[in-house]
């Protein structure tokens, strides 16, 4: 693929607010993660939540998008003067020549969780229940598309952790095909019942602060997060961050467990480099997808390892973050870019002693360290694998 | 910019439409339309412990894809695939927040993994052994037209991979088929191909209305169905002949498609 450029993006999760907060996390390896005291839930885990969502307000015109997803959608356009370089784009090109492609896992699901408590007497939901604008897997792009006033393509991209790395792949196809000059990608997931019990049944859950690669990792710490990027064509813009390449593929496995070999995710990372017209050795840094469970961090191991070898730095930055699912792909996508940035290799708070069975060249301490080119993995549920290559064009 | 592909193969399952080399007659006009309930083929492709997990619209989804890809004559194990779907899996959902409102909130594993939108993509992979790029789309109402662009997206990027295009629905359970009413279960599997036999396909996003199904009752179902908007397109591949049709797609657009036999 041709590179793609990154005109504005921004991220606010757990460890705070826009760019700046999440720089100045990468720099001290700071977590966001805390004991979990989210709605009624009782579990012994830690979670990763953006503080003030819940006092987030919508513009009162699209009032009937209001729910946690959303409102985390909006506290996360705010930032970073992401608002006026999407509108300075939109009128350039067109808004009818700009996408939107938003990756989420469970979207405002939450709504519906809260309403089946509060069923009338003939089962019925509760009057003030809306689904489109909320429960609906499309509503957190059908916000966006009308929060930003845009009128071209759209759709919510919903394949679990790895959705929104898969909303840059959806985008540049469209981009690099002509049908449109200019996208708003990114991912938005927030915390709910479903996702916390649900991980909980599957004993996936870490009772501590995740610890990925390290010999005793439990699980994972579900975090949230809503991480947004204009992508544009490229043009007249040397030593301006872009997408490089992109690679996708199915482990054609099981539904929650990986590949144990990683060839999927082998697989995925490969199609990246190709797709980049990038040998292995070109990579300086990977961002794992690394979500702390045992067969998660050895599949992706072998992966990493038969690829790249044993040498190219690696981290998870999920010790700082939590997981947060299907905006996963998108956080760690710009946690890769200002990697570049910043000249700093991630460290990984949480992890303490590495697994000794585990071979990738991983830096728990986090380092400065001159990086051109960046890849970031993700991979989910149904075996759904995407990896992302950033760099200078 | 134009999108463009052939259509090497068709699988189809809705009401009164059991299967493509029977609903092809009716869309095309030579058979009368009779609406009856949806009949879901049994997912035979799937190992004894995944059939056993599989839900409705896993079982929705296999059956469409598996019956395009037989259709177009190409292992299913070398397509790239799109799923779209507006709803996912309703019943499950349904299961899942009952047990949320109750008190022990013990949800099942098995609930849990089949709740991502793209448990229909995984089950795929785990059926045919496709490696191959699955994505899993949604758009409400124009699910069916963001899938499309997905997959054109793709044969765009890629011109030598083949890409089948999966769309289906399958209604709620009360109380959430109140809230968002689906009539009855639908899928539809298109093998899209850059070069090959078959009707050759082109669309463009335009500002229009979604064009109607002459007949009434195949109207219905694809106002109540969103996987359903597809009708208009099937129409034209059954009849075999040059045609243009304006399919639903996100708020205020149309996809305008334009066929050639």
């Amino acid at each position: 693929m041709r590179p793609i450029r990154l005109g504005a993006y921004t991220m606010s999760s757990c460890l705070g607010r826009g760019l700046d907060a999440a720089r100045a996390a990468l720099r001290s390896a700071a977590s966001g993660l805390a004991p979990c005291r989210f709605e009624t839930v009782v579990l012994d885990t830690f979670v990763g939540e953006i503080a003030g969502v819940d006092g987030q307000g919508l513009p009162p015109a699209l009032a009937r998008f209001d729910c946690r997803n959303n409102r985390a959608a909006e506290l996360g356009l705010a930032q970073d003067g992401f608002l006026d370089a999407v509108a300075a784009t939109a009128a350039r090109v067109g808004p009818a020549r700009v996408g939107v492609f938003m990756g989420t896992s469970t979207a405002g699901i939450l709504q519906t969780e809260q309403a089946y408590r509060r069923r009338g007497t003939a089962g019925e939901l509760p009057p003030d229940f809306r689904y489109r604008t909320t429960h609906n897997t499309y509503s957190i792009a059908e916000y966006v598309r009308e929060r930003l006033g845009l009128e071209g393509p759209c759709a919510a991209i919903s394949t679990a952790c790895s959705s929104s790395a898969k909303a840059f792949a959806s985008a540049a196809r469209l981009i690099e095909a002509g049908v449109i000059d200019a996208a708003v990608v990114g991912g938005v997931d927030t915390l709910c019942l479903t996702t916390l019990y649900g991980f909980n049944s599957l004993q996936l859950l870490s009772g501590e602060p995740c610890r990925p690669y390290d010999a005793n990792r439990q699980g994972i710490s579900i975090g949230e997060a809503a991480a947004f990027c204009l992508l544009e064509r490229a043009g007249g813009s040397e030593g301006a961050m872009h997408l490089l390449g992109a690679g996708e593929s199915c482990d054609a496995h099981h539904m929650s467990a990986p590949h144990p070999q990683g060839l999927g995710a082998r697989l995925a990372m490969q199609s990246a480099l190709d797709s980049a017209g990038l040998a292995p050795g070109a990579i300086d840094y990977v961002n794992l997808h690394g979500t702390g469970t045992p067969s998660n961090d050895a599949a992706e191991d072998q992966a990493v390892v038969g690829l790249l070898g044993e040498q190219v730095p690696v981290s998870s930055t999920k010790g700082m973050t939590g997981h947060t699912l299907g905006a996963a792909g998108a956080v760690e996508a710009l946690i890769a870019v200002l990697a570049i940035e910043e000249g700093r290799i991630p460290g990984s708070p949480g992890t303490r002693t590495l697994d000794p069975a585990l071979r990738a060249r991983y830096e728990v301490a986090g380092r400065p360290a001159p990086l051109a080119r960046a890849m970031t993995n993700s991979f989910g549920f149904g075996g759904s694998n995407c990896s992302l290559v950033f760099g200078r064009a | 910019m134009t999108l463009a592909a052939r259509v090497l193969g068709v699988g189809l399952v809705g009401p009164g439409l059991a299967g493509w080399r029977e609903a092809r007659e009716v869309l095309a006009g030579r058979a009368a339309y009779s609406p009856a309930a949806t009949v879901i083929p049994p997912p035979d492709s799937l190992p004894a412990t995944e059939r056993r997990r599989a839900g409705k619209c896993v079982r929705l989804a296999l059956a469409a894809g598996l019956a395009a890809a037989a259709d177009a004559a190409i292992p299913a194990r070398e397509l790239a695939a799109v799923f779209a779907s507006s709803t996912g899996d309703g019943e499950n959902q349904h299961a899942i927040c009952e047990v949320l409102a109750s008190d022990d909130r013990a949800i099942s594993p098995t609930r849990f993994h089949n709740s991502v939108h793209n448990a229909p993509a995984g089950y795929w992979g785990i059926a045919t052994g496709a490696m191959m790029p699955t994505d899993s789309v949604a758009a409400f109402d124009a699910t069916f037209g963001a899938g499309l662009v997905e997959a054109l997206g793709r044969i765009a990027a890629e011109p030598a991979r083949a890409v089948l295009l999966v769309a289906y629905d399958a209604p709620y359970p009360e109380p959430l088929q109140s809230a968002r009413p689906v009539l009855d279960a639908f899928a539809v599997g298109l093998v899209l191909a850059a070069a090959g036999a078959g009707p050759a396909i082109t669309v463009e996003i335009a500002r229009r209305v979604a064009s109607p199904m002459p007949d009434e009752a195949l109207e219905r179902v694809r106002r109540a169905i969103p996987s359903a908007r597809s009708l208009p397109l099937l129409r034209l591949i059954a009849q075999g002949a040059q045609g243009r049709a304006d399919l639903e797609y996100v708020d205020g657009l149309a996809l305008t498609v334009t066929t050639q036999a």
